[in-house]
Formats: C-alpha cells, structure tokens, sequence
C-alpha cells in the first residue's frame, strides 16, 4: 500500500469516529496529552480514581441532561433541582429529626422525599411548559431556574442549613458498600438503569422519535406532549438525586450548590455527541463526557491553571464541541 | 430563424458528475405562445430551465436568444438583461419586509447615504399597474397570499423589458381561485406577445393554458406536440414510456362493511362534508390545492381542528378522539409531507421502520424490554415488502432518494395492524418506477380486505386507481363518481363546481 493510501485510510478512520461518535475521542485523547504534559501527578492511578469519583455527580447530571437534549429541549433549571432539594430535604431533616429522634432513618427518609418532591415539581413546571404551552425549553427553564433558585434563598434566608443527621452524611456522603463509594453505586445503578430505559424500552424510543421529528412522531401514535412531560421530570429527578448526593457530601443544605452544572453538563452531552438538534445521543458516551469535563478540571488544577481561567477555557470547549457537533449533523444528513 | 421565435436551442446538454442530466435537446419557444415542460422528476426539466434562465452553463449545445446568434448566459441577471425572467419555485422574498422594499431588496433609490423610501413605493406602484396586479406595496409580504407573494415575486423579476417568462412549478401551492389569477396573468402576457415556458406536473391544468406541450423523459425529448393534437392518455405514456395499464394495477373490489364512516365535517376550509369508505374498495379523493380535500381527512383524523360533524370507525365513534387513539384503533394517515410530518431524517430507514412495530408492541416483551433483534428482523421484512434495497437499509433517511425515502414511510404503515388507510398525496415527488410499484402496495391492501383512501393531486393516479371518486371544490363535496363514471371531463367540471350540488 502506497504511502498515500494509508494516509486517506487514516482520514477515513477519524472520520467514521467522529461520525460515529463525535468529538469525544480526540478532545479526550488532547486532553491526556497535553495534562500528562503539564504535570507528572496526572497520569497516575490515584488521580485518575479521584477525577472518576468525583465525576460522579456530573455524569449523573448529564444523563438528565442527555434524556432533555435528546428530546429536542434543554435543561438550564438542573442547578437549581440541586439546590432546592439541598435546601428542602435539608430542612425537612433537621425538623424532622428534631421531631423523632429515634427514628433517624425514618427522618432521613422523609427529608429526602420531601427533596425528591420539590424536584420533581421544578420538572412538573418545566415538562407543563414546554409540552403544552409549546414554550421554548430555552426560557421555560431559565425562569424556572430563576423561580427555583430564589425559592432555595428565601427558605434559607441565604444561609446554609447545618446539622443534618449525622448518619445521612456518613452513608451517603463518606460511606462504602462493598469497598465502594456509596454515590459511585448510586451512579453505576443509575447508568445501567438509563442506559436500558434510553435503548430497550418504548420510553426512550418515544424520547428519540420526539426529538428526531415530533410531528412524524405524533403520526406513528406518540403522545408527544407526555413525552416531553417526562423528559424533563426524569432530568429533574436525576438532578434532584445528584442534590442528595452532594447535600451529604458537604453535610449541609446549600442554596448555591449547583451553580455552574447546568452549562457543564451540556458541555459534557455535546462533547459525547449527543445532538442540539435531538434525536441523537448514547448513554455510555455522555458518561465518557462528564468524566472528560471533570478530567480537564483536575488537569487545569494540577497545572495551575486559575479558577477564573478555567472558566474561559471550559466555555471555549462548549463552543467548539457545538461547532463539531453542527459539522457532524451536516456529514450525517448529506451522508458525505 | 423565424421571425417567431423567441429563443430556441440545439443540441443542448448538461452532464454532471456520473449523470447526463439532458441529453441533446431541441426546443424553441414562440412569441405569445404558453409552453409547458412535461416530465416525471429528474427527466431534465429543472436542468434545461437552469440553463435557459442563466442559473448553469450547459456542458454541450447552443442556446439562440430572439433574432441573433448563439448567446451564453454568465448569471441570472445576464439572462435578464435579454428579457429572459425566471420565477423559481423557491421564493426569494422576506416575508417581514414590505412589498416595495422586497421589490427593491439590493438596488435600493438612494438620496445620499439613505434609502428613499418614497421613490421605491411610487415605483413599486408603477410597476405592480403596469403588470396588472392588485397589490399595495406597502404591505409586509408575510401578509399576502401565495398567489400575490407570487406576483411579487415576478414584478421583483421583472425589470427591463419581458421577452420570456419562466414558471417553475407555479401553481404547487395556489389555491383555486390564486391558480384563475394566474392563468388570467399568463393570458395577458400571452396576448402582449411574450413567451411563457410553464413547468408542471399537473396535466389537468394543461387544456387551460397550454399551446404546445414538450415531453422530456431521462434527460431526452421525447416530442414536442400541440396540446390540441393530445390528450392526457398520450401525454402520460410519452412522459412514462409504458402504457396506461402497465403503470396502475388493475384492483379488484371487495365490498366489505363499511369501515369509515363521517358525517356532515366541518374544519376551516371544510364546509360540511359527508362520505364512507367500505373494506375491500379504493375510495380517490380529488380536488385542486385549496379544495379541502387533504383538510377534510386531517380533520376526520384530528389533525385539523374539528368544528362540527360526526366520525365512526366501525362502529366506534372517533369524532372526538385524539390522532393518537384513532391510529391505535384502526386508522393510519400517510403524510403528504414525508420530510417535515413523516419522517425522522437523522435516523435510518430501519429504525424509521422499527419505530412503529415498536410503539404497535412488535417485539416487546411482557417486562417492557425492547427486543432488538426481532424488531429488525420485523423491519427487514417490511422493507423486502416495500423493494427497499438492503443498502439502503443502514443509512440515514436524508441520504436517500426521494422514491425510497417514500417507501421507507410506505412501509411505516405496515408497522401496525389497522383496517382504514388514508393516503395523502401517497407518490408525491416519486419516479414512475417507484409509483407502479407502490400502487402494487395499494392494490395489495385493498384485496386484502383494507379500506383504503388516496388523497391525490395527481388526476390519472386517483382516475386510475379508484373504485369510487369524490371530488372537492370550496371546501365541499361536488362529485361522487363511481367505476366507469369516472372520466377526465366529468371529474373536471366538478373541480370549478362553485354550487355544491352533490
């Protein structure tokens, strides 16, 4: 084979992996390079098991995230999901706990329905908007997430709610079941579940055909507007678990938890190449693009790379990643 | 060169990569003559008034503008300069601007650094007189209908003298009475002496306005005829190359139980409309854009907004259902538009396939698991069914031709079991090859004991095809023709009907 025959073979290669699964694999691939670069502590096992545990929350996000996108919409309200539920199922916790302190499990339990709840209200509003008041999932999220956000503050007048039940944090914050992370098996759990939900039931096929073409979907007797509903109560609920999650991780209930994940998780669907446009994305791939966002993260820390900094090059990625997702479709669609 | 002729060509061809798409065409347009270019899709008519408009150079021939030697064309605006004007089928207007400034859009009357915007109005206002049409210029285009964004469109075209006029496909989306103001338009132009090249499909318009008509098949002229000397059946089988009786399948009818019932609808543009479909018969539904005839079946499947009238499938009333319900219960509509309400076109054809077996249960088990072996297997036999090509199968629906892409959403309706087929407009775009084949399917269904329903703005399609025929005008039902009633005359006196009468 000639010289320029394996470079047109090479050509091809990359192309039918960006096609196949967009910008991921080369963005990850960079990232390796030039971190493992930049600091000798990257590459290492302990860092690498880090960045996976604390990927955890991200990637649970993104996959709520993903379910939206997927369905033609997008999801800005997941921080507040967060927050909220820090600060409700924090509230209910303590109240609860002060009530029955012999049932701390049982107060446990109850405060994080009581989150859960309020979650899945934001989902409820956000779903009741898009799908039957036909609002852009644009702003329909944004006011919420703005309605949210205000409504964490108020029940906390801004300051964090402290003295959550010690056993809450210990289990689901610290905790290791089978020498495992308690929030990385709640992940795990919630990968596999997504994943089979996404590509082996009526639900995710439902989800698909809605935001590859709905009116093509109505026509094949797809409740459309109750998709879209349920879209958007699944990216809540798995936000509000996240919230859970993280509210025992900082053994408190936070207003301001969550505040720059929703830009972060569209990050991480559209560098796993799930599609603005709907329709298109994998479940194990949007995994690969929180893990990679929170990867950079860490490699920026190490390398001494600002907050403030981190912050320009992180919008920068989501621009990019946006650009090759718009060059993807347009291969996709003309099939050249 | 006669003195008549206002533009001929020789020899003229066109290649593009792997495809000769004309191949050696002789054509010659007179003055004060209408034209019309007759051709299934991709037999070369875009491509040959591509050229004659300025929009492509041709690979090989000559083109001969009115009483002077061979001419080439380096842009549209050139063609324009030697009277040549071109309405596309695509419109160029922005529709949030006013009629002049569309008019004016890039050569804009400038005093000084500003636009004059008097000047542009009082010009506008001269051109629209002088070309008859009534229109304000001053109206935001988004407010006009089809018929005068059309106008606008050729006064927009329209500037220097006009020696030719070119129409693609003007009349794909006028309504009956925006199609008489355009007629009326082209017999004046007619009688100013100006040749018109029209090119259409619908053959039931060519007895109105037509002088001579020039078949094109793969590329090649077949002949050009006087339209006095032709009739619809010799037109169709020079445009096709097969007989009449080749191309639609002779059906045998059933008569089964009524299985569609509906009566007295009404939907905005419906005006109370009432019919039955029985198993085992082809019910054609014919009538120009604007009849009704595809509202009235959106509106029986909830697709329109439902104003009066009662619907029962079987015995079961559907008036009130949802679009949703009626298709669970036994009645699938087969969009006119597969791109924008058929199909899902970033997924391929098998998955397109498999989305309906998939929401009818087809290999899902009792826990609610998708099985996705047995849904492709399901979807690989439908489209074995529809002739779909096994390399087709894999690739996105955006990547194929219109034809397979048509059978992609054919076979859609074989994805659920149901009794009642409405299809709307079911080979719009298609080649003849696909058709026949198609009407294969359609006979296929209604032997089996289907009621079947075809929506078509295709004449010979829905003439050929129906056991019984209704016709629209105005929103009501002017006809009911059943088996050998059915002729070209009688089904045309109907679609001017202003009265109602049936």
């Amino acid at each position: 084979m000639s010289r320029k025959d394996t470079e047109t073979g090479a050509v091809a290669l990359v192309k039918k992996v960006f096609v196949r699964v967009g910008v991921l694999p080369f963005f990850l691939a960079g990232a390796l390079v030039i971190f493992t670069a930049l600091s000798s502590k990257f590459l290492t096992g302990q860092n690498l098991f880090n960045v996976a545990r604390q990927s955890v929350y991200l990637i649970l996000v993104s996959l709520g995230q993903m379910v939206v996108l997927i369905s033609g919409g997008f999801d800005l309200s997941v921080g507040t999901a967060i927050a909220l539920t820090s600060v409700v199922s924090a509230l209910g916790m303590v109240w609860l706990a002060a009530l029955m302190p012999d049932a701390i499990w049982l107060a446990i339990g109850l405060g994080a329905f009581m989150g859960l709840g309020a979650a899945l209200l934001i989902g409820l509003v956000n779903g009741i908007g898009v799908a039957y008041f036909e609002v852009s999932p644009f702003i329909m999220t944004l006011g919420v997430s703005s309605v949210g956000a205000g409504l964490a503050l108020f029940l906390t007048g801004g300051v964090p709610v402290s003295d959550l039940p010690y056993e809450f944090a210990d289990l689901f914050g610290f905790g290791r079941l089978w020498g495992i992370p308690v929030p990385v098996l709640v992940a795990v759990l919630c990968i596999a579940v997504m994943w089979i939900v996404m590509s082996r039931t009526r639900l995710g096929t439902r989800i698909h055909a809605v935001g590859g073409n709905i009116k093509a979907a109505h026509l094949s007797a797809i409740n459309t507007r109750r998709t879209l509903l349920v879209a958007y109560m699944l990216s809540a609920l798995i936000a509000s678990l996240t919230g859970l999650l993280l509210t025992a991780r900082v053994e408190s209930g936070e207003a301001n938890l969550g505040g720059t994940i929703a830009l972060e998780s569209i990050a991480a669907c559209v560098i796993a190449g799930v599609s603005l446009r709907g329709g298109i994305g994998r479940v194990g791939n949007v995994v690969l693009g929180g893990f990679f966002i929170v990867l950079v993260q860490n490699g920026m820390n190490l390398a001494q790379v600002s907050s403030y900094m981190q912050m320009v090059l992180l919008g920068i990625l989501l621009i990019l990643a946006v650009i090759f997702d718009q060059i993807r479709y347009r291969i996709i669609v003309s099939g050249r | 060169m006669d003195p008549d002729i206002l533009m001929r060509t020789v020899g003229l061809s066109k290649r593009y990569p792997g495809v000769l798409a004309l191949d050696s065409v002789d054509f010659d347009l007179l003055a004060g003559e209408v034209h019309v270019l007759f051709g299934e899709n991709g037999a070369g008519k875009s491509t040959l008034i591509s050229m004659l408009a300025g929009a492509t150079e041709p690979t090989a021939g000559e083109i001969f503008a009115a009483q002077g030697g061979p001419v080439r064309f380096a842009s549209v605006a050139d063609a324009q300069r030697h009277g040549i004007h071109t309405v596309f089928q695509e419109f160029s207007l922005i529709p949030t601007l006013t009629v002049a400034e569309n008019i004016f859009l890039g050569r804009e009357p400038m005093i000084g650094p500003f636009t004059d915007h008097r000047a542009m109005r009082r010009e506008a206002r001269r051109m629209l007189r002088e070309l008859d049409f009534d229109i304000d210029p001053t109206e935001i285009v988004a407010h006009l209908s089809r018929a005068r964004q059309q106008m606008v469109e050729i006064t927009k075209a329209f500037h220097g003298d006009l020696k030719v006029l070119i129409l693609d496909e003007p009349t794909a989306s006028l309504s009956e009475r925006e199609v008489d103001h355009l007629f009326e338009f082209i017999h004046s132009l007619r009688a100013r002496g100006v040749g018109v090249i029209y090119i259409s499909h619908r053959i039931q318009e060519f007895a109105r306005i037509a002088d001579r008509v020039t078949v094109l098949r793969d590329g090649r002229k077949i002949a050009t005829v006087a339209m006095k000397d032709a009739t619809d059946r010799t037109l169709i089988e020079m445009m096709t190359g097969r007989s009449i009786s080749e191309i639609y399948p002779p059906i045998a009818r059933h008569h089964g139980e009524v299985a569609l019932r509906a009566e007295n609808i009404r939907s905005p543009g419906v005006h109370g409309c009432s019919f039955e479909v029985r198993a085992g018969e082809v019910l054609g539904v014919a009538g120009l854009v604007g009849s009704g005839k595809s509202r009235l079946f959106r509106a029986v499947m909830g697709l329109a907004p439902r104003e009066g009238g009662r619907v029962f499938l079987g015995e079961a009333e559907i008036t009130h259902a949802s679009t949703r319900a009626i298709i669970r219960k036994g009645m699938y509509y087969l969009s006119p538009d597969r791109k924008s309400e058929g199909l899902d076109l970033i997924r391929t054809s098998r998955e397109n396939l498999a989305l309906n077996l998939v929401m009818s249960g087809r290999g899902v088990s009792r826990g609610g698991l998708i099985n996705r072996s047995v849904v492709n297997a399901a979807a690989d036999r439908i489209a074995d069914h529809v002739d779909l090509p096994g390399t087709y199968r894999d690739k996105v629906v955006s990547q194929l031709s219109g034809g397979n892409q048509q059978k992609v959403l054919f076979g859609k309706c074989f994805g659920q079991e149901v009794d009642v087929y409405i299809l709307d407009e079911p080979t719009v775009g298609v080649d003849m090859g696909t058709r026949s084949r198609l009407y294969l399917l359609i006979k296929e269904l209604a032997e089996a004991g289907k009621a079947v329903v075809v929506i078509s703005s295709d004449l010979p399609e829905v003439m050929n095809l129906s056991h019984r025929l209704l016709v629209l005008a105005h929103g009501r039902l002017t006809a009911e023709l059943t088996g050998a009633e059915i002729s070209e005359d009688r089904v045309l006196e109907h679609f001017f009907d202003e009265t109602g009468a049936a």
